[in-house]
């Protein structure tokens, strides 16, 4: 009698298991980094509330973050809310709805495009420097020489990073709608002919205190992102210069998604 | 060596990436007051050793014992407190970009501990100094010094806190033979000025006769061999012997991928 194997029985069922062996890989390594992901926000947020603080760290990242991004963020709102009020003039006057295009530029940008456009516009300037500069830091030890030097980096790094971007995103968009309100206004009135005191009646009369601050919580909520991408992917950046890149990558990719899910259920929250 | 006068110890510490078992049951002792110098391969667990002992990296199993009490598992705060025990001179100095020189001098003692600039800054001068740079150096930054001039800065701020125990990683790697020594020299002279412990690793051999009251040598995560410099060239150890006198032929076989 001729009898199996164990190689031989398990041979039949290599590729059953393999694609077993896969999916259970792919689903622990999910959790995992969701897990190392969870636990790196929840040490970020206590270590931003918890001293001691590193004040000149925290103003430096405030300027960085805050006042250099300015000519980024505002020649993005200027250009959108110029472009919302043309391309509303040309598809309102098949209506007859031109009287709407006020209301339209200002909704649409308090609301959505000023606090959409600039998170992306500093997931891409202040996420990718983030996670770079973090990145070359972990590569050439410095984050572990802070620990020898008795400084957390969590403190020293991450916390500064965290409310920075969180206390300078709403700012940011907060001129942002000013300057991209501003540009439908000049657009309208210098380009296709509107009167100037009717545009800006119908933009104060349709404005409503719900939809700025709603743009504001949204900016706070992106800036959160932004940083924590940043700095949770240069902090675990791979080895190299090829390992600084992909955490760069990573970083811009990731807060560009988050932003854009978060934008959408933060808008559900509010508006729904 | 006696367990009594331990600074560091060592015992059945293991840890693992996956299946790579890096660290295999090491056990070392460091006495109060010395010099050690870990010796060994590339690959064979001295870096992660040394990060198990600064608490970067967390063994699997075993313990460490630094002044008789165990780390690992320490409260953070407990953790803070021991790191100022602590000072280290990275492979490739590891110095803070941003900062002038001075500041990456005084930076454990400013930021760390609180101190004021000005009391900090005079003893960053006077490290300065002491490890043969000039004082102009104080205030350029770290790309504009050489490689060996890095060096003396990371010495300068591995010794500025004056602390119980100093780490060197690679100390003279990357460095021309003079400067190497000068750093070698550098290294005794400023562990004997505070009366610091400390724990070294490398893989230059002029290094180790240099600094070394003690070496150990590590084979595939273990400890194979530890005893006095002086014994070193007797050891009787058919690793070490291949190791000092850089043979490839002998029980150190390497694998090439």
């Amino acid at each position: 009698m001729e009898s199996q194997s164990p190689s031989q029985s398990s041979g039949l069922f290599d590729p059953v298991l393999n694609v077993f062996q896969a999916v259970g890989a792919f689903i622990l390594n999910f959790f995992q980094r969701a897990g190392a992901l969870t636990i790196f926000i929840g040490q970020a947020i206590y270590h931003s509330f918890v001293p001691p603080f590193f004040p000149a760290q925290l103003w430096r990242q405030l300027v960085d973050i805050g006042y250099y991004s300015l000519p980024v963020v505002g020649m993005t709102a200027l250009f959108t809310g110029m472009v919302l009020a043309l391309q509303s003039y040309t598809g309102f006057t098949r209506f007859n709805a031109e009287g709407a295009i006020a209301g339209v530029v200002v909704l649409s940008v308090t609301r959505e495009l000023a606090p959409v456009l600039a998170g992306l516009m500093v997931a891409g300037r202040v996420g990718a420097a983030i996670a770079a500069e973090i990145g070359t830091m972990r590569v050439t030890e410095q984050i572990d020489a802070l620990s020898t030097l008795s400084v957390n980096p969590f403190k020293y790094l991450i916390a500064p990073r965290l409310i920075a971007a969180t206390v300078m995103l709403p700012i940011l968009v907060l001129i942002g709608d000013i300057i991209g309100v501003y540009g439908g206004y000049v657009v309208s009135i210098y380009n296709l002919g509107f009167s100037s005191g009717s545009y800006l009646t119908q933009t104060w009369d349709i404005l409503e205190t719900m939809d700025v601050v709603s743009g504001l919580v949204k900016a706070g909520a992106f800036g959160f992102i932004v940083a924590m991408m940043g700095c949770y992917n240069g902090f675990n950046s791979g080895r190299g210069a090829q390992g600084v890149g992909a955490a760069t990558t990573n970083a811009v990719v990731s807060s560009s998604i988050l932003i854009l899910i978060f934008n959408y259920l933060l808008t559900q929250v509010f508006f729904s | 060596m006696s367990t009594a006068t331990a600074k560091i110890e060592l015992k059945n510490v293991c840890k693992a990436f996956g299946s790579n078992h890096v660290l295999n049951g090491a056990d070392l002792v460091v006495p109060e007051g010395k010099s050690m110098v870990i010796i060994g391969g590339s690959g064979t667990g001295k870096s992660v050793m040394l990060k198990c002992i600064l608490g970067l990296m967390t063994p699997d199993s075993g313990s460490i014992l630094i002044d008789g009490q165990e780390t690992i598992g320490l409260s953070p705060k407990d953790r803070d407190a021991l790191m100022r025990k602590f000072g280290m001179l990275f492979q490739g100095a590891a110095l803070f970009d941003s900062l002038k020189i001075w500041e990456n001098v005084a930076f454990g003692l400013i930021q760390g501990r609180g101190m004021n600039r000005k009391d900090a800054h005079d003893i960053a001068l006077e490290k300065i100094k002491a490890v043969g740079l000039r004082p102009e150096v104080a205030d350029l930054f770290p790309a504009e010094l050489s490689g060996g001039m890095q060096k003396r800065v990371g010495l300068a701020r591995a010794v500025a806190a004056s602390p119980e125990i100093i780490f060197f990683d690679e100390p003279t790697t990357g460095l021309d033979p003079i400067m190497a020594d000068v750093i070698n020299q550098l290294i005794v002279e400023q562990v004997e000025d505070i009366g610091a412990t400390a724990l070294s690793i490398t893989h230059d051999m002029g290094s180790v006769r240099t600094i070394a009251d003690y070496v150990a040598m590590i084979h595939e995560g273990k400890i194979i061999w530890t005893g006095p410099v002086e014994e070193l060239d007797d050891s009787g150890n058919p690793y070490v012997e291949q190791f000092i006198h850089g043979k490839a032929d002998g029980p150190i076989t390497r694998r090439v991928a």
